[in-house]
């Protein structure tokens, strides 16, 4: 591992990799800045000075090995480290122009606000319209007929209305596990977040559900801001605008996708997605 | 947007912190308990230790009419009949765990191990009221003859098996509670031998060891932490037990040397006399006896448990 | 050669002492039934639950003592299983890896095989002598503290069965860890906890020994929970050390009853367990 050492801040040890310009163009306006972010586990450093800037309504992928930090990066943007001990993260994440890793963040506020999908699909011990309904309920003030038009329509957004339309007060662990992961998508996206980050979603998925997913974010991109972390790239070539290789902590490139896969620019990324390593 | 209502997230916060608390206040009401343990019954227990001192654990007299009191027959009757429970339980205990790890059909292994934990779960009551019906006059009239005829002339031996066949007394109270220690002990010993990485075993098994051999020579030294405080946790609970104890002890305050005198226990004393016994001095020794019991229980479990704890440990960063 | 043939002959010595030690262990169990059944049968009668405990000599049945038992037992678990519930929560949510966890987790496994009897003169101590009198109240108090250590430790080893995802998931929608214990970690765990409700009502209704200076007994219809209360273990244990036949026949009758409670709530409880378990493996 890398023994910790405190970053010079005026000192970039290497060149924020500027796509930005070829994005920006095509993608409007960023909607998540990160600048200088490193991150922590105890002494561990386990990202390094990592600069970017991310698109709305658009998908961002992150790919690399197991290990590169690119899970560790998706925790950040909704603060999830907090929930474990001796994590920290240093540098500057702005959501929405926003601060995120200051001190006086409304964590809670900004989990309502950055939504999150996990590898294995978490429905709730309860009923697939509750489940839905859990965020919704959280931030208060949305009751009876607007809160069943606001479930029905994150359903439909996440392509499994048409599943469970029927059995909205079955338990949400009866679906299969395509339907759940589809579920928990729609769960997430029911308080309509500014962010929608997604950790490995299909990873526990057969072919089929994969496929039915993948199809729900492409249809989700024109409303949100997505971040998908993936160790399969042909997901990521699929699904995504944007792609960013991470590699030991480091993002060693990010472009558009078409660029990453066909041209990439360090020699890493060549390797890895060519099946050199990892 | 996804918006919150702010009213509604200051009231969360507030949920939170009176959700924490409550959790935290029962956490520790854990440790105050234990705490009050202590405490109650060192208050209970002062003016017995204040009159007596020292001699309280040292003298043999019980004597209610003269407020003389000694914890030393309790004492002998507590460590003698756990220790003959230990002797009977422990061997045994230590096959069944084996039975059921080693030799057992996978068909029957859940039954059996079900059945011995459900005989863990019969109130002490029940092995008491049985002990006083049923194994008593089997031992009077069948086992502590022979034991007297055959035993009672050995030099030194001799002495533990003398006197009159009573039923009741310490060698049968030793018997009961080793009855329900058992699957205590088994139960415990069948976990930490599970600890144990099939692979461990297998290796041996690949050398040509036999099951016994495997047993011995692998999985016991492995294990031997564990074990130990699988015995020490029966213990605990043999030294602790009030009913099954108080049913067939005799309740005789002296100390004779045959196992087949009556007896009293710490624990059985308590329960036979608590509620009779008049004057502050006689309560008040019996709550030093109880007092007693919690710190030699309190100190044969905590290290039980910590031996145990320090199994687990090993064994979770093995895997 | 010869050593071989010794070494066999060795482990298959000690495989049939191990046999007959499992052997032993089950024939005292089917024994402690047999007589419980054979016994507790022939004293079975309406009776049993229509009429009150009686003197020497007289006729009667259990009632008062299965209705304080009953009430006891209830009140034990209404007091201590929330005591239990909240703190395993502690242990598995907030404080997962403080040493104030490490210490209370110690000290709830030295409570949950800590002497029952030692409990009882700990509540004597503290309401007996306060109140002046015995209590259906403090022997209550009595078996509550030892639900307590019961319901801790299941609790907490449930809360930590439930999948890290699903508590992150609550999380990441932005609910606060009471939001997330209350309508995610509890219904994900409740058969656990239930069975741990189950396993301590089957440990505190035939505990005598707290009992015994706290709530002591009563030979008559109580339902003052602030007076003495008659109650299925102290009344066995009464009756069955007295000379009489009719009340040795009641004792057995109430020996028969109470366990088979408590045999049937393990057994329940362990069934739980396993549908759990069950449901857990297919579930994935």
């Amino acid at each position: 591992m890398i023994p910790s050492t405190k970053p010079p801040k005026h000192l970039k040890m290497r060149p924020p990799v500027a796509v930005a310009a070829e994005r920006t163009e095509d993608l409007g306006p960023p909607k998540i800045e990160i600048r200088a972010l490193n991150f922590y586990y105890g002494d561990v450093r386990s990202l390094h000075n990592i600069t970017m800037s991310l698109a709305d309504k658009s998908i961002s992928a992150f790919i690399g090995p197991s290990g590169c930090g690119k899970s560790t990066l998706l925790r950040v943007l909704n603060r999830m480290y907090g929930l474990y001990p001796r994590q920290r993260a240093e540098g500057e994440v702005l959501i929405g122009g926003r601060d995120i890793l200051g001190p006086n963040v409304d964590v809670a506020e900004l989990r309502y606000r950055v939504g999150m999908v996990f590898q294995k699909p978490t429905p709730f011990p309860m009923s697939v319209f509750d489940n839905v309904a859990f965020g919704l309920r959280l931030g208060g003030g949305i009751r009876g007929a607007e809160l069943k038009s606001r479930v029905e329509s994150a359903l439909r957004d996440a392509a499994i209305w048409d599943e469970v339309k029927d059995k909205l007060h079955a338990d949400g662990r009866s679906l299969s596990g395509g339907q759940q992961q589809r579920l928990c998508i729609a769960r997430a996206i029911a308080v309509k977040p500014e962010v929608l980050l997604l950790d490995e979603p299909t990873a526990a998925l057969d072919p089929i559900s994969t496929l039915r997913v993948e199809e729900t974010l492409q249809a989700l991109r024109e409303k949100y801001c997505i971040v998908v972390v993936t160790h399969n790239l042909q997901q990521a070539a699929r699904v995504s605008n944007v792609t960013g290789f991470m590699f030991m902590g480091e993002l060693v490139e990010i472009g558009p996708s078409s660029r990453i896969f066909t041209s990439p620019q360090d020699r890493r990324t060549d390797d890895y997605i060519t099946g050199r390593f990892g | 947007m996804a918006i919150i209502d702010p009213r509604h997230a200051a009231k969360q916060l507030i949920y939170e912190r009176v959700f924490r608390s409550a959790t935290l206040s029962a956490a520790i009401l854990v440790l105050l308990i234990l705490g009050g343990v202590a405490m109650s019954l060192l208050r209970g227990a002062w003016p017995a230790i204040s009159h007596f001192g020292f001699s309280f654990v040292a003298r043999e007299i019980w004597n209610p009419v003269t407020d003389e009191f000694g914890a030393l027959a309790p004492i002998y009757g507590t460590v003698v009949t756990s220790v003959i429970a230990m002797l009977l339980a422990v061997p045994t205990g230590f096959g069944i765990a084996l039975f059921l790890t080693e030799l057992c059909p996978p068909l029957l292994k859940r039954p059996i191990g079900v059945a011995v934990e459900l005989l863990a779960a019969v109130p002490s009551i029940i092995f008491g009221i049985w002990g006083l019906f049923v194994l008593a006059p089997v031992l009077q009239r069948h086992v502590q003859p022979w034991l007297i005829a055959h035993l009672g002339h050995i030099v030194l031996v001799g002495k533990l098996f003398k006197g009159p066949p009573f039923g009741i007394g310490i060698l049968t109270a030793g018997v009961v509670l080793a009855i329900m220690v058992l699957p205590f002990i088994a139960a415990t010993l069948r976990d930490v031998f599970d600890t144990v990485p099939a692979m461990l075993k297998e290796s041996g098994y690949a050398l040509g060891a036999t099951t016994w051999e495997v047993m011995w020579n692998v999985v016991v030294p492995h294990s031997r932490v564990g074990i130990v405080g699988g015995i020490m946790l029966g213990l605990g609970r043999a030294l602790g037990e009030t009913m099954a104890v108080t049913f067939v002890i005799g309740n005789a305050h002296r100390i004779s040397s045959s196992l087949l005198a009556p007896g009293t226990t710490i624990s059985s004393a308590i329960a036979n006399e608590f509620t009779e016994a008049v004057g502050d001095l006689y309560t008040s020794s019996l709550i030093a006896l109880g007092l007693l019991l919690f710190l030699i229980t309190f100190t044969v479990i905590a290290a039980a448990q910590a031996m145990l704890r320090r199994l687990e440990r090993r064994s979770g960063a093995a895997v | 050669m010869n050593r071989r043939a010794l070494r066999k002959a060795k482990n298959a010595a000690f495989l049939v002492l191990s046999l007959i030690a499992t052997m032993t262990g089950l024939a005292c169990l089917a024994a402690i039934l047999w007589t419980l059944l054979s016994h507790g049968l022939a004293g079975m009668s309406w009776h049993l639950f229509t009429q009150m405990t009686p003197p020497p000599g007289g006729q009667g049945g259990l009632l008062n003592a299965l209705y304080g038992s009953a009430v006891m037992t209830l009140l034990g678990i209404l007091i201590g299983s929330p005591i239990g519930v909240l703190a395993g929560t502690y242990l598995a949510e907030y404080g997962r890896n403080s040493r104030l966890s490490t210490v209370i987790r110690f000290i709830n496994d030295v409570l949950l095989s800590a002497p029952s009897i030692i409990i009882g003169l700990f509540v004597y101590e503290i309401v007996v002598v306060h109140m002046g009198h015995f209590s259906a109240i403090a022997g209550a108090l009595a078996l509550a503290i030892l639900a307590i250590p019961v319901t801790l430790r299941t609790t907490e080893d449930m809360l930590n069965l439930v999948p890290v995802g699903m508590k992150d998931s609550s999380a990441a929608l932005g609910a606060y860890p009471w939001r997330t214990t209350l309508s995610v970690l509890y219904p994900a765990a409740r058969s656990g906890i239930v069975t741990g409700l189950l396993l301590a009502i089957a440990r505190i209704s035939g505990e005598t020994a707290p009992l015994l200076f706290t709530a002591l007994n009563n030979q008559f219809w109580s339902t003052h929970l602030n007076a003495p209360m008659a109650n299925l273990p102290v009344v066995i244990f009464q009756f069955a050390l007295s000379p009489y036949k009719d009340w040795q026949d009641l004792a057995w009758a109430g020996a028969l009853i109470i366990t088979v409670t408590i045999l049937v709530l393990s057994i329940s409880a362990r069934v739980l367990l396993a549908m759990l378990q069950a449901g857990r493996g297919s579930g994935r």
